[in-house]
């Protein structure tokens, strides 16, 4: 079914770090992006799909898509963000290149951003230890008020928003943040962190009709094979041997 | 106004495993029965089908089949000094919804509680001595011993079509089986599923330690199975898609899969989906429920149904909610120790132990939700307890239930959880890791109980349920020392990296842990300590029964559902034998 599906288009030879360039380029305010798109070398897009290479080192296109929610501000936080939590190497394309941004941004935009599935009614008191998160705002206000606090924060303390950092600055901030160390105004900064790195994760290994995980590069890079998982006739032929196929998502058989 | 409706034999509040054996069984003997769902109904051949059923985005993560906490939720305090804060997402437990409850969406481990477990009281005390039960821990007997229930456990492993293997057949030890279990009548419906990897290397491992190794009891088909109602179940596929998630196989047993099928075409049996229970209407005097009150949520209508019986299946906070919501039953009040309704609240005290092989190839993701391997060695009371600072302990497994990729994908202890080393980790260790489970028990203490919070609401308007509970010290040795086994177990299966991680602290609402909380209705033949007798019968109002895991008084090492089955259908063996024939009080207070 995949080879049926000519929307999957490759280019190859990109699964380096100047990728993670290209793309937090591709995220960053509007008077920046008009200076990135020269980056992303337009004469590798439309290059031919190769015979076959090693499936780690395909990397979909990236081209990047509209924003629902996302401010551009926003939107380069939350990739210069992704792309220190999964950055570009031989195992996979960062984490904005693999649609991390538009997972977050479509989540944020539907149900769940808006509160679904969450009990939202008062009073409303701090968060003590063993309670869970206690936050009357939606999952999108939350991420909006976290970002501008983090943001806030790097420019108090680096003189830059968080994705106008260089990549080792991005991660030291993050590291922070990771710790609760950072000195945000309002929101806490580790669960705002803690919140940050689950959506991340969510959209780089999730079904890629969420946006994320294009080309199922996280199944790639661990060896999940996905759909359709039915195993009854392998688990014995296969006990203690390498399951190499490749991947396949909902949209192989929808 | 509520609109009254025109009275039928019995009503049952939820449709799960509990509400589905009893309509069944009443419908059997002839009864109308109206059944009450607040969830959807849930038809598995158009809501459980490929592709759409393998997302783990929609099920797993954002619990699509649970209960929706802005409906309804559950608040928490760690003791009676802090204030009750609600759970704005479910997190360490996660409760059903819809027909078929927590039955839809389980792994379906379906164990047998040990014959001990039965009588938790009168065993240790026997054993140890009347001091070895701390003055603070509120266990007890049933009132129904493991050999009154046996038949019962029979009956619902059958429903299952359980594939396993039996260790006691009628006090004889078979190899392979558990040799601490109760005697069985019979061999299990269906053999064993075939075993994963680090299922046989866990098996390997605690031969050589002297343990006994048997496969864990499964309502996953190990073959096609048609069950004694009739209804046929395919064969598991392996797919680790069962926890969270309904089967498109039809392979996993649940409400939907051996009973649901017969109770459609059944004219006695009237399911209302979307329909969500307020309260019983209660006559005090006269010592029975006259009616239950629901909302129907399709249109926000009140109705009242008058009912000749009524029986509560909802799950363990529904049940305790809608007796201190109907004022039935004196409350549990921790300070005096007086009152029944809310006590013995307990949850299940678990730990994992990962295990990590170097290079070997595990494919963890070829599992099924109860697949695994088990040691019921340090499970309740089946080690000597003399000279040792806590009672209890649990089955150790190595299940391989699933490697849904958003949720499961281990990486050594010390690994960043982001970043190079975070990838290098993971694309290593994916293929290469296991959990081991620590299935502790959770025995009940004087702190632990539930009842209606002062402040909160839920979307009927009521109060929520309120959940006082942490970790007793009891609890955490029991963890500690249970974990530490696991660990030996690690070591002999050879692993590269070890992952111990009992439970310590207190109770966090956050991080998942296990859906098999307990008690608040507990179950007793002393109405001064127990809210059903030991027929589920309520001591005030003798046409009312409570179904569940509300009903232990204390919660075992195990998983509870075989347990909550057997009792359903010694609930209704009693109903239709005894109650049915003579309607009162089926024993004396």
């Amino acid at each position: 079914m995949t080879e049926a599906l000519p929307r999957r288009r490759f280019l190859i030879g990109a699964a380096t770090g100047t990728a993670a360039v290209t793309v937090a380029g591709a995220f960053a305010a509007p008077d920046l992006a008009a200076a990135q798109p020269q980056e992303t070398a337009p004469e590798t897009k439309s290059a031919p799909k190769p015979e076959t290479t090693a499936a780690a080192a395909e990397t979909p296109e990236y081209i990047p898509e509209p924003m629902q929610v996302l401010t551009a501000t926003e939107a380069a936080f939350v990739a210069a963000a992704a792309d220190a939590m999964i950055p570009a190497d031989d195992l996979s394309p960062s984490g904005s290149e693999c649609g991390v941004v538009t997972y977050i941004d479509r989540q944020l935009a539907g149900a769940y951003g808006a509160g679904a599935r969450m009990y939202r009614a008062g009073p409303f008191h701090a968060a003590v230890p063993g309670a869970g998160n206690q936050s009357p705002l939606p999952p999108l206000e939350f991420f909006r008020a976290g970002i501008k606090a983090a943001n806030d924060w790097t420019k108090a303390t680096h003189g830059k928003p968080l994705d106008g950092l260089e990549p080792a600055k991005i991660a030291e901030a993050l590291k922070t943040m990771e710790a609760g160390k950072a000195e945000f105004a309002s929101i806490g900064s580790r669960p705002f962190f803690n919140a940050l790195l689950t959506m991340v994760m969510e959209g780089f290994f999730a079904d890629p009709m969420y946006g994320g995980n294009r080309n199922m590069a996280s199944w790639r890079m661990i060896g999940y094979p996905g759909l359709p998982a039915t195993y009854a006739d392998k688990i014995d032929a296969f006990r203690g041997k390498r399951y190499d196929v490749e991947p396949q998502s909902i949209a192989d058989f929808s | 106004m509520a609109k009254k409706l025109p009275e039928v034999d019995a009503v049952l509040v939820g449709m799960g495993w509990s509400g589905s054996i009893m309509a069944r069984e009443l419908s059997k003997a002839g009864l109308t029965v109206v059944a009450l769902e607040r969830g959807a109904n849930r038809v598995p051949g158009e809501d459980f089908t490929l592709p759409g059923i393998r997302d783990e985005l929609r099920f797993s993560v954002r619990q699509e089949l649970m209960q929706d906490p802005s409906q309804e939720t559950v608040t928490f305090r760690h003791g009676t000094d802090k204030q009750a804060l609600p759970m704005r997402r479910f997190g360490s437990f996660l409760p059903g919804d819809g027909v078929g409850g927590m039955g839809t969406h389980w792994n379906a481990m379906t164990y047998r509680f040990l014959p001990s477990d039965h009588s938790l009281r009168s065993h240790l005390t026997q054993r140890y001595g009347k001091k070895s039960v701390p003055d603070d821990m509120l266990i007890s007997d049933w009132g129904v011993t493991y050999d009154e229930l046996e038949g019962h456990y029979d009956r619902f492993e059958k429903l299952c079509g359980l594939s396993g293997k039996a260790g006691n057949i009628k006090g004889k030890i078979h190899p392979g089986g558990n040799p601490f279990e109760g005697w069985r009548s019979a061999e299990y419906p269906n053999k064993p599923l075939k075993p994963s990897l680090a299922g046989t290397m866990f098996e390997a491992a605690t031969k050589e330690l002297g343990y006994n190794p048997f496969p864990a009891p499964a309502g996953n088909m190990s073959a096609p199975y048609v069950n004694p109602e009739g209804v046929r179940l395919g064969a598991c596929q392996y797919c680790g898609h069962c926890e969270r998630f309904g089967c498109e196989a039809n392979a996993k047993s649940s409400p939907n899969t051996t009973l649901l099928p017969v109770l459609a075409k059944e004219p006695k049996v009237d399911i209302r989906d979307r329909c969500y229970a307020s309260r019983l209407v209660y006559d005090k005097a006269g010592k029975k429920v006259t009616a239950v009150v629901y909302v129907d949520l399709r249109t926000g209508e009140e109705y009242e149904q008058p009912a000749g019986m009524v029986f509560l299946s909802a799950w363990v906070f529904g049940n305790t909610h809608m007796m201190l919501h109907s004022g039935i039953g004196q409350p549990y009040d921790p300070k005096t120790g007086k009152g029944v309704v809310g006590r013995n609240y307990c949850h299940q005290v678990q730990s994992q132990v990962g295990v990590f092989f170097e290079g070997k190839e595990m494919n963890p993701f070829m599992a099924a939700g109860s697949l695994g391997m088990v040691i019921d060695d340090f499970n309740g009371d089946n080690f000597d307890h003399s000279g040792m600072d806590f009672l209890g302990g649990g089955y150790i497994a190595l299940n391989s239930t699933n490697a849904r990729p958003i949720l499961t994908r281990p990486v050594p202890p010390g690994t960043p959880r982001w970043g190079s080393e975070w990838k290098e980790a993971t694309a290593k260790w994916y293929r290469s890791s296991a959990s081991m489970n620590c299935q502790g028990s959770n025995y009940s203490s004087r702190g632990n109980y539930l009842d209606l919070d002062p402040t909160y609401k839920d979307i009927l308007g009521r109060p929520l349920i309120r959940m006082t509970y942490n970790f007793t010290d009891n609890d955490r040795r029991m963890s500690a020392f249970l974990t530490e086994k696991g660990a030996g177990i690690a070591k002999a299966m050879g692993a590269t990296h070890i992952a111990a991680n009992a439970r310590k602290g207190d109770f966090d609402v956050v991080p998942y842990q296990s859906s098999h909380n307990t008690g608040g209705t507990p179950m007793g033949t002393d109405p001064k300590t127990s809210v059903v007798n030991k027929y589920l019968q309520s001591w005030d109002a003798h046409n009312l029964f409570v179904l569940g895991a509300s009903v232990f008084p204390q919660n075992a090492g195990y998983n509870p559902t075989g347990a909550v089955g057997a009792l359903t259908y010694w609930a209704a063996d009693a109903v239709v034998n005894k109650y049915l024939k003579n309607p009162g009080h089926l024993m004396k207070a």
